[in-house]
């Protein structure tokens, strides 16, 4: 296998990786958030402009490790510098 | 594919380009600037009011009474600012209904500029509130030990505000590409459906984190409204 080819199969499996393995901890957060908060929603209904408010924002805490975990996979697909320096090295040559 | 609406050039003379992003955001300013000017030009006092004025005081309103939620005093103070950031991003997300558009938000050159008007505002609205002597140290709470840990958080705070709005939009817009190629007819659309709702999220997000950031930078000093009541 040629470097180019090593590159491209790295690539694509780390970005399957990185977004399959990154989103289960985010997932398992979220779950674990929404349902203490239905919880503390049953419990005290009065209260539910404030609850709902910061599990928007805990929920948007949590899930940006995700975004994070996608957007890392996203480069690594369409916008690998390793990628872009070897094409430009075999159109160099 | 592409990775964002940057890489759509509709014009471009040597190093000046005039890509989708700055296209967008401009009409984007223009259609909220032109509107509120034309909505307000004519405002009425009395119970009688057009169903634009009606639109534009529960917006107000509304931002208003979420950040005396959030917990700022005084909310007209930073109703501009917030007020504005919440705007820009929440219509920049309800026009992807529009064919042809690519919302500004999923460039990362777009929400990095937002989140770095949260950097500078934070210290702007704190120093403004407390004095430069308060708000720097506040950077010293709870001991001097927490300072570059208190920098340090200034900073990836900033990197996550400004990396949660672009990969959030251009998550929707990428699925939605994918999915016109698979399945074009009906499940594109349910996608721009959910793409609308997560925007409207993600505005929302963005502002009362921007509040939550300015209430910590300006609350420290002051005394708590009302203490637990003595037994």
């Amino acid at each position: 296998m040629d470097s180019l080819t090593l590159i491209a199969v790295i690539s694509i499996v780390m970005a399957g990786l990185t977004t399959g393995f990154g989103t289960m901890g985010p997932a398992l957060a979220e779950g674990r958030a929404v349902a203490t908060a239905l919880t503390a929603l049953a419990q005290q209904p009065d209260a539910s402009a404030t609850i709902t408010r910061t599990l928007f924002v805990g929920l948007a805490m949590i899930e940006s490790t995700a975004i994070y975990c996608f957007v890392v996979s996203m480069i690594l697909i369409f916008a690998n510098p390793f990628w872009n320096h070897a094409i430009t090295q075999v159109a160099g040559n | 594919m592409r990775l964002s609406p940057d890489e759509i050039i509709f014009w471009q003379y040597g190093l000046i380009k005039l890509n989708a992003t700055i296209v967008f955001t401009w009409a984007l300013m223009l259609v909220l600037v032109v509107g509120s000017l034309l909505v307000t030009r004519k405002l009425s006092r009395n119970l009688t009011r057009s169903r634009w004025q009606n639109l534009l005081e529960i917006l107000v309103t509304g931002i208003e009474k979420q950040i005396l939620e959030v917990g700022l005093r005084d909310a007209r103070t930073y109703l501009g600012f917030l007020g504005t950031l919440f705007l820009f991003v929440a219509a920049a997300s309800l026009a992807t209904i529009i064919p042809g558009y690519e919302p500004p938000t999923g460039s990362l050159s777009t929400t990095t500029a937002l989140a770095l008007c949260v950097l500078v505002a934070v210290p702007f609205f704190g120093i403004a509130d407390q004095g430069l002597g308060g708000y720097l140290k506040s950077y010293m709470e709870p001991t001097f030990l927490m300072l570059p840990f208190n920098l340090i958080s200034e900073v990836s705070r900033t990197l996550a505000l400004a990396v949660r709005l672009f990969g959030n939009m251009m998550s929707g817009a990428m699925i939605i590409a994918i999915l016109l190629t698979i399945t074009p007819f009906f499940f594109p659309i349910l996608m721009t459906a959910l793409g609308l709702l997560t925007g409207l999220v993600q505005a929302y997000i963005f502002s009362i984190l921007a509040a939550v950031y300015i209430a910590a930078a300006t609350r420290s000093r002051k005394p708590k409204p009302q203490s637990a009541p003595k037994p």
